[in-house]
């Protein structure tokens, strides 16, 4: 008897997307903004992920995460801007050679810089909600203030590689090249996540300790370690998250970080806390709605994202895959 | 005298502002079952979690085998071979049955002949072997912590109440498993309420009452003592049989 897969919420994705077909009423406008929405939505996934194990296996509320998107973000931008000459070669091949190193120095930096924070400032909070506000709020104030210090103040322009700027024509609907790059790594960052967490002893015992870290350390676990490792990988796909979102605004600012954040914890909150396919799944509901609504009604853009939020806690109050606890 | 498996030595434990153990001092012999009985709010699961580790002793010792583990962080003390089925179970909902057992095999996979040892006391699991844990009943439940804490040879097993809120019928294969468990050399410590329970199976029993130790003896001797058993647990075995 093996447990069967909860398919509804992968169904509301097609289902909203569906909805919105005879609402846009033209299928290569609809067609766009679905592309657009899906790649936003990786995006956000890839934000978001590492945020929703932490409050899942830590019971952290970590609100200095948008640091770790800002820093990834200038670290990647840095390492663009010096191979500038490859980010505007005509070769895929070159732009991708330049973006590589990009995104492992966001990867490396945020990393880091996690490591650091949770030794410094999350492990003195462990179990305090409300200092863990307090701290992670002041953490991310300062960080966003010592960006500034290192990179000023002003926005940065984030050169899009040449070979991926533009669009691929289908009939008459116009697909930017970015964005079907951002839905293959959101998809490949999804998969190795998937991987991990469901088809190995690590991935289990993630899976365990978000449920009852006790009873992993019952069982003889060092769960510590465990916690450390998660806020680093985390902090790694916020980097790289950071990175993706950077060249789709094609600039950065310091607050940028924490601009995304709001979004971040309406996913996080949609999935359910500590799901990372509740993550998968909200991160896309998030970004298509967005899409939809932006073109349909830009005035309910946002708004429409917390009204999504309102209506799936009716729902299913714990969010679209809530972890058993 | 061979020395105890579990000796406790004066502890103090204390949760917030509440003083919960106020000097528990007992001993559990190597081998054979421990019964840990008192009435409600007595402190028996407090003294289960300071001996694992979860709650921090503020005062006295316990000691494993002769090691102080009073400070011993909780993987380490599981790693000495002590087992903890917690009164909640603590199964990972979200994860199988099998997902659940292979985490607790730290060693690797879980030894066959084990594994049909444990499906032999449980039989259940093997039917739900790849059902989410979530998905089981609570008897079903309670059989695979009980299992978890058992797949590996184990020095030290303690237990917080495995009856609680099962039907008879469950209770009577917890009660098998248990005689089974007495026959390996797990030295195994209960806590229980259900005295029917308790005289099935303990050898020797200790009684808590408000944070203390009240009486140490032989489980034989409690339930042969109806006055003994009113005064240290306000109950009558006539009640529970």
């Amino acid at each position: 008897m093996k447990p069967r897969f909860d398919w509804i919420p992968l169904a509301l994705v097609a289902l909203v997307a569906a909805a919105a077909l005879p609402l846009v009423a033209s299928a290569p406008i609809w067609l766009t903004l679905t592309v657009a929405g899906l790649a936003m939505g990786m995006m956000i996934f890839m934000m978001a992920s590492g945020l929703t194990l932490v409050f899942g296996l830590m019971d952290v509320m970590n609100f200095a995460h948008g640091v770790f998107i800002s820093i990834g973000a200038y670290a990647a931008t840095s390492v663009l801007i010096a191979l500038r000459g490859a980010m505007h070669a005509d070769s895929l091949a070159a732009n991708l050679a330049a973006m590589a190193p990009a995104a492992a120095a966001a990867i490396a930096v945020s990393g880091i810089l996690g490591w650091l924070f949770e030794r410094v400032v999350i492990r003195p909070v462990y179990g305090e909600h409300l200092k863990q506000i307090l701290v992670t709020m002041g953490g991310l104030i300062v960080f966003e203030q010592l960006i500034k210090v290192v990179w000023g103040p002003d926005m940065i322009a984030v050169p899009r590689p040449q070979a991926l700027s533009g669009s691929f024509i289908l009939g008459q609907a116009a697909i930017e090249r970015y964005r079907v790059l951002a839905v293959v790594v959101g998809l490949a960052v999804f998969a190795a996540m998937w991987l991990l967490l469901n088809r190995t002893r690590l991935g289990m015992l993630i899976r365990a300790g978000v449920e009852n870290a006790e009873m992993v350390e019952s069982l003889g676990y060092r769960i510590r370690r465990l916690f450390v490792g998660v806020f680093v990988a985390g902090s790694c796909l916020a980097g790289l998250g950071g990175t993706m979102w950077a060249l789709y605004q094609e600039s950065i600012t310091a607050q940028m970080g924490m601009q995304v954040m709001v979004v971040i914890f309406i996913v996080v909150i949609i999935g359910g806390l500590g799901s990372v396919g509740g993550c998968f799944i909200g991160a896309l509901l998030v970004g298509l709605l967005a899409n939809y609504t932006g073109y349909l009604a830009p005035k309910l853009a946002l708004g429409s994202n917390i009204l999504l939020m309102v209506l799936v806690l009716m729902w299913r109050p714990r969010g679209l895959y809530p972890v058993g606890r | 005298m061979p020395e105890p498996m579990l000796a406790l030595s004066g502890v103090n434990t204390r949760i917030g502002q509440y003083h919960i153990l106020q000097g528990v001092a007992f001993e559990v012999p190597r081998g054979g079952l421990t019964m840990l009985l008192g009435r409600n709010g007595a402190g028996k699961t407090t003294c289960l979690r300071t001996i694992m580790g979860l709650w921090r002793a503020s005062a006295g010792s316990v000691r494993v085998e002769g090691r102080d583990t009073t400070r011993l962080p909780t993987p380490e003390l599981a790693r000495l071979g002590v087992a903890y089925v917690p009164e909640n179970m603590g199964i990972f909902a979200g994860l199988t049955v099998r997902e659940n057992m292979l985490l607790a095999a730290r060693a690797g996979p879980p030894d066959e002949k084990r594994l049909e040892w444990v499906f032999g006391l449980f039989p259940a699991l093997r039917k739900f072997w790849n059902a989410l844990a979530g998905n089981l009943s609570g008897g079903q439940k309670q059989m695979l912590a009980v299992a978890r804490a058992i797949i590996e040879p184990r020095r030290l097993l303690l237990v917080d109440e495995p009856t609680k809120g099962l039907a008879p019928a469950i209770v009577a294969n917890m009660i098998e498993a248990f005689r089974e468990l007495k026959r390996t050399d797990t030295t195994i410590l209960v806590v229980e309420q259900n005295f029917q329970f308790a005289t099935s199976l303990g050898d020797s029993v200790a009684v808590m009452d408000s944070g203390r130790i009240v009486h140490t003896g032989a489980m034989a001797d409690l339930a042969a003592d109806e006055g003994l058993q009113q005064r240290l647990l306000g109950l009558s075995l006539d009640a529970h049989q």
